[in-house]
Parts: C-alpha cells; structure tokens; sequence
C-alpha cells in the first residue's frame, strides 16, 4: 500500500510522543483500541486551569502506520484549543488532512474516540456529572 | 536502490543458469512436446523428458511419476479433487490440517459442498501435527491424507515421513503440498511413502507458472479424475500442451538444487540463526513463532511484541518480508497459522517472517538485523503497550475498548 506524504512525515516524525502524569487532576487520559485489534491509543491533554485551553498533548499509539498518523496529527491539532474546540473534532477531518484510504478510515475513528476520551477523563476529573460526558463511537 | 529480499517463501529469484537453460526453447527450439512426427517435438520431447528426469532425481522418483501442471495451486486442486472423484465410491473422508495453505484448504471446503467430509487436524503449539489424533480421525470411510511438508509462514516441517508410515498402514493415500521444502531439505518419495506431491518451480529459484505433481505409479498405483478435458497429456491426468521453456527451467532449478542443497542449506541456516541471535541480544519481548527443531533452514518467523507488524514494515521499506499482522493481509484478518499455533491476536499482529535465499549475502543480514532493531526501539518508544508491561501492567487484565 502506498501511504500519502503526511502519513509518512507523521509516522517519520511523530510530534508529541510521550506520557504526561496520569493523576494531574488537569491531565485528561484516554486509552481506546485493543491488542487483538492491532491498534491501541493512548492520547492525553494537559489543560490550563486559567484559560481552559489545552497546552499540552503526548500520544503513544500501537498500530499501524495510519494509526499512528491520525493520533500525531491529534496531538497537533488539540494544542491551542479549548475542551470544546477540541470536541469539534472529526475523524473526517483527519481523514481529509492525511488522505487516508477507506480501509484506513478506522484509525481515525479510533483518533477521534481517544479524544474524547481523553476529555471524558478530564472533566470527571474536574467533577462533570457522568450524563455531560460525550459518546465515542 | 531495490529493496534487500528476505520473503524468498512468497517466491525466489529466477537462477541464471535456469535462464540460460530455458531461452533456447522459447526461440528455436519452440516445438509442440506432443507433435510426434517431426523434429521440432522431439526436440521438445526430448528436454521434457530430461526435465521428468530430473524433478524425479530430486524427490526419488521415476520420472512416469511426474505430471506437469501450471503450479503448486494447480498440483493441489488436481492431487485432492481428483483422488476425491476417483475414490468416491471408496468413501468420501478426507483429513487435512489447520495451518494448510489456502489452495489445499479451500480445495477441501469446494469438496466439502460436494458431500465430501473434511477433518481439519489442529496442531500444537510448535506447528506440528499431532499423530495420535491423526491415527483417530482415520477412519474406514478416509480416502486421501493431506499435509504439507513445511509451512509457507512458519517454516514447520511436519513428521512427513511418520504419516507416510501410518497412511500406508491404513491404506489412505498421501498428498504433501511440498512447494517449501523440495528443493530445500532432502525429500524422498520413497523413504516418506508420499503417494502424491506438489511441487512449484517458483519457490526453488525457477519460473513462474510451471509445477509439477508427482503421483506414485507402483504399490500403490494411484489413479486421479482429471480436473480439465482435452488432449490427454501427462497420462490423461492433465490436458493441455506443455509449457516446454518452463518445464525445462524447472527441472533445470532441481539439478541445480540437488546438487547445491548441502551446501546451501547449512550456509541459510547459519545466516538465519545470525538473524536470530542478533534479535535476541538487542532486543526483549521477542518470540519465535513454531518449532525451530522442525524447521526449514532459511526460515524465521519472529513476533516483535508490542510493535504492530504493518507499522514496522514501514520503518523498513528498504527490506521485503512479510507479517502476519492483520493491516498487511487482503482478509484484514491477522495469520490463520499463527492463530492455529495457539498465538493471540496481538501476538500475530507483530509477527514477522523472514524467507533467506540463495542470492541473500551476509552483509545483508547485519543490515536487516540492524534496521529492524532501531525501528522496533523506534516503534516500542510510541508504543503505550510496551510502555504499561515496563510498568508492571498485565495487559491481560486490562479493560480494553474493542473496536
């Protein structure tokens, strides 16, 4: 399979790899995927209690090269935003950014649930009630 | 610059002198092996003879014994759905195993529509069958046995010659699907009681679209039904006129490689226990996949774990292998095989199969050992699997969201 050119810069060059502190009450973690899938993210945010706009970002992703694509560009997209500008986020416009092929559309779905998975966990963090959180797919 | 070749299991490179052995009979030597009155077609005549001659010298046959077909695919459809028709009023019971490979396997399921009954044997956790359960699955309605010499992924050489014994003993007849091995490992028709073989010219530094079946002429004397209608070549069991240059390349690539095989064989499986050592000295978490006792000498199959297979081909796409990993198959489907030998979804996910030919050298090794364990370091970085099992995480137990 051929990969577009952004696919091959993130995978060469992923931007944010790493971990931030799971138990920072302003971290937000989210885990989606598994194993025997073959794909597994685990993207987090760091949100500044004083503007509410997300300062940092680090993935990890165990997949593809796609996957781990989807979950870079995440990263770059959710710093700068606020909790809801980053819920704005759709697989589709991943999909569009790195030109993904349909059978690679999965890995940005997987992008988009891990982000609002990881806003999930922030706002539990932060004391949202359960009924506020937002459905992955 | 092409990239360095290690998936010699998918095919090999075409030898020279093979090239050199078949040219004449795509230009002046073009005649019909099956005109008999001129010299045209003895000419042809003559050199698929030599071919027959050649092939049955490599796995101890007779050279009556060898039916040209167009490959392994086609030596398999004719070897199984020929016994099963000609033997269908002896009974109807075929046994076969998992880890097959699919011109054998859906082979057996087409049967299986036709009111034939297939035994799929499992096998154990080395790749192997397991003899016992093979004695207990014959039965007095079993007309045809069906294992592979070694496996296309894992290089697993089954206990040929121990069914050959037992088929004989129950007066089934033995089909081994034998692209892998022939050419490889000493193969003996006669020694293993193989009644039927595949065999492709392809795997063993040949062309392409050339294969041969042998099928044993005495004690016993296997009959097949035909699978195409036509001339009646090759005995009536395979019409269609002969593929002279191919069929004289291919006889040409078991000369060279019967010759060839000790040494080859013993330099291959010194550069692949290289490979090997230089994995396991640089990296942890990696798993051979399949006995290496019972094993082809060019083959590694090796899981890379926590690092997704399709990801790590990128990183290498100065080397072709090929992995098990779902992302890398036309099913979406992680390895049939791999799951057959008891591997996890996760496991499969981050294999990697390593074929070494006749033309690999061993700078190449050094590179691939090298490239592979910086991107596996690489990939193990990004990977938040390896970085919960540093933690002390059982991945088992944890929740995960399938998808």
């Amino acid at each position: 399979m051929a990969y577009s050119n952004k696919v091959l810069d993130h995978y060469n060059h992923p931007r944010n790899v790493g971990s931030l502190d799971k138990n920072d009450s302003h971290v937000g973690t989210g885990m989606v995927g598994a194993p025997e899938c073959g794909d597994v993210m685990k993207l987090q945010i760091k949100v500044n209690p004083e503007t509410g706009i997300i300062d940092d970002a680090k993935f990890k992703t165990f997949g593809c090269g796609s996957a781990i694509a989807s979950s870079s560009l995440a990263t770059e997209w959710l710093k700068g935003k606020t909790v809801d500008e980053a819920l704005a986020i759709k697989n589709t416009d991943i999909v569009n950014e790195l030109a993904l092929p349909p059978v690679k559309i999965h890995c940005s779905v997987l992008a988009e649930d891990a982000i609002k998975a990881a806003i999930n966990d922030y706002k539990v963090k932060q004391g949202a009630d359960v009924s506020s959180l937002v459905q992955a797919h | 610059m092409k990239p360095i070749y290690f998936d010699n299991h998918a095919t090999t490179q075409l030898d020279p002198r093979v090239l050199q052995a078949m040219l004449p009979y795509f230009t002046e030597h073009f005649g019909n092996a099956a005109s008999r009155n001129h010299a045209y077609g003895w000419e042809a005549e003559e050199a698929v003879e030599k071919s027959r001659r050649q092939i049955a010298s490599l796995i101890g046959a007779n050279a009556k014994e060898i039916v040209f077909t167009s490959g392994a695919t086609e030596s398999n459809n004719l070897a199984i759905k020929g016994v099963a028709e000609m033997y269908a009023e002896k009974g109807n019971h075929i046994i076969t195993a998992a880890t097959e490979h699919k011109a054998v396997l859906d082979t057996c399921k087409h049967l299986e529509k036709k009111g034939c009954r297939v035994t799929y044997l499992p096998v154990m956790g080395d790749g192997r069958i397991d003899l016992d359960m093979l004695r207990d699955a014959i039965t007095d309605k079993t007309i045809l046995i069906s294992i592979m010499y070694a496996n296309n992924e894992i290089g697993v050489v089954q206990p040929i010659a121990e069914i050959g014994k037992l088929a004989k003993e129950r007066g089934v007849l033995f089909h081994t699907d034998a692209v892998q091995a022939v050419g490889k490992i000493p193969v003996n028709v006669i020694a293993d009681n193989v009644d039927l073989m595949s065999i492709t010219g392809h795997k063993m530094y040949g062309p392409k679209g050339v294969g041969a079946l042998y099928v044993r002429r005495k004690s016993p004397r296997v009959q097949l039904t035909a699978q195409m209608d036509g001339g009646g070549h090759e005995r009536g069991m395979r019409s269609g006129t002969l593929n002279v240059p191919g069929i004289v390349g291919l006889g040409e690539a078991c000369a060279i490689a019967q010759a060839e095989m000790p040494e080859e064989s013993k330099r291959l499986q010194a550069m692949r226990d290289r490979l090997r050592a230089k994995f396991e000295s640089a990296l942890d978490e990696v798993f051979i996949n399949g006995s290496m006792e019972h094993r082809l000498p060019h083959n590694l199959n090796m899981s890379f774990a926590y690092v997704e297979g399709e990801s790590l081909l990128m990183g290498i796409d100065d080397i072709a292998v090929s992995s098990g990993s779902a992302c890398t198959s036309a099913t979406l489907e992680p390895s049939y095989v791999l799951k057959a030998l008891g591997l996890g979804d996760d496991m499969a996910h981050t294999s990697i199969r390593f074929g070494l030919g006749r033309f690999n050298t061993d700078a190449e090794i050094d590179y691939v050992a090298d490239k592979l364990i910086s991107v596996v370091q690489k990939l193990r970085e990004l990977s938040p699997l390896y970085e919960m099992v540093k933690e002390g995480i059982d991945l088992s137990k944890v929740q995960w969201t399938a998808h």
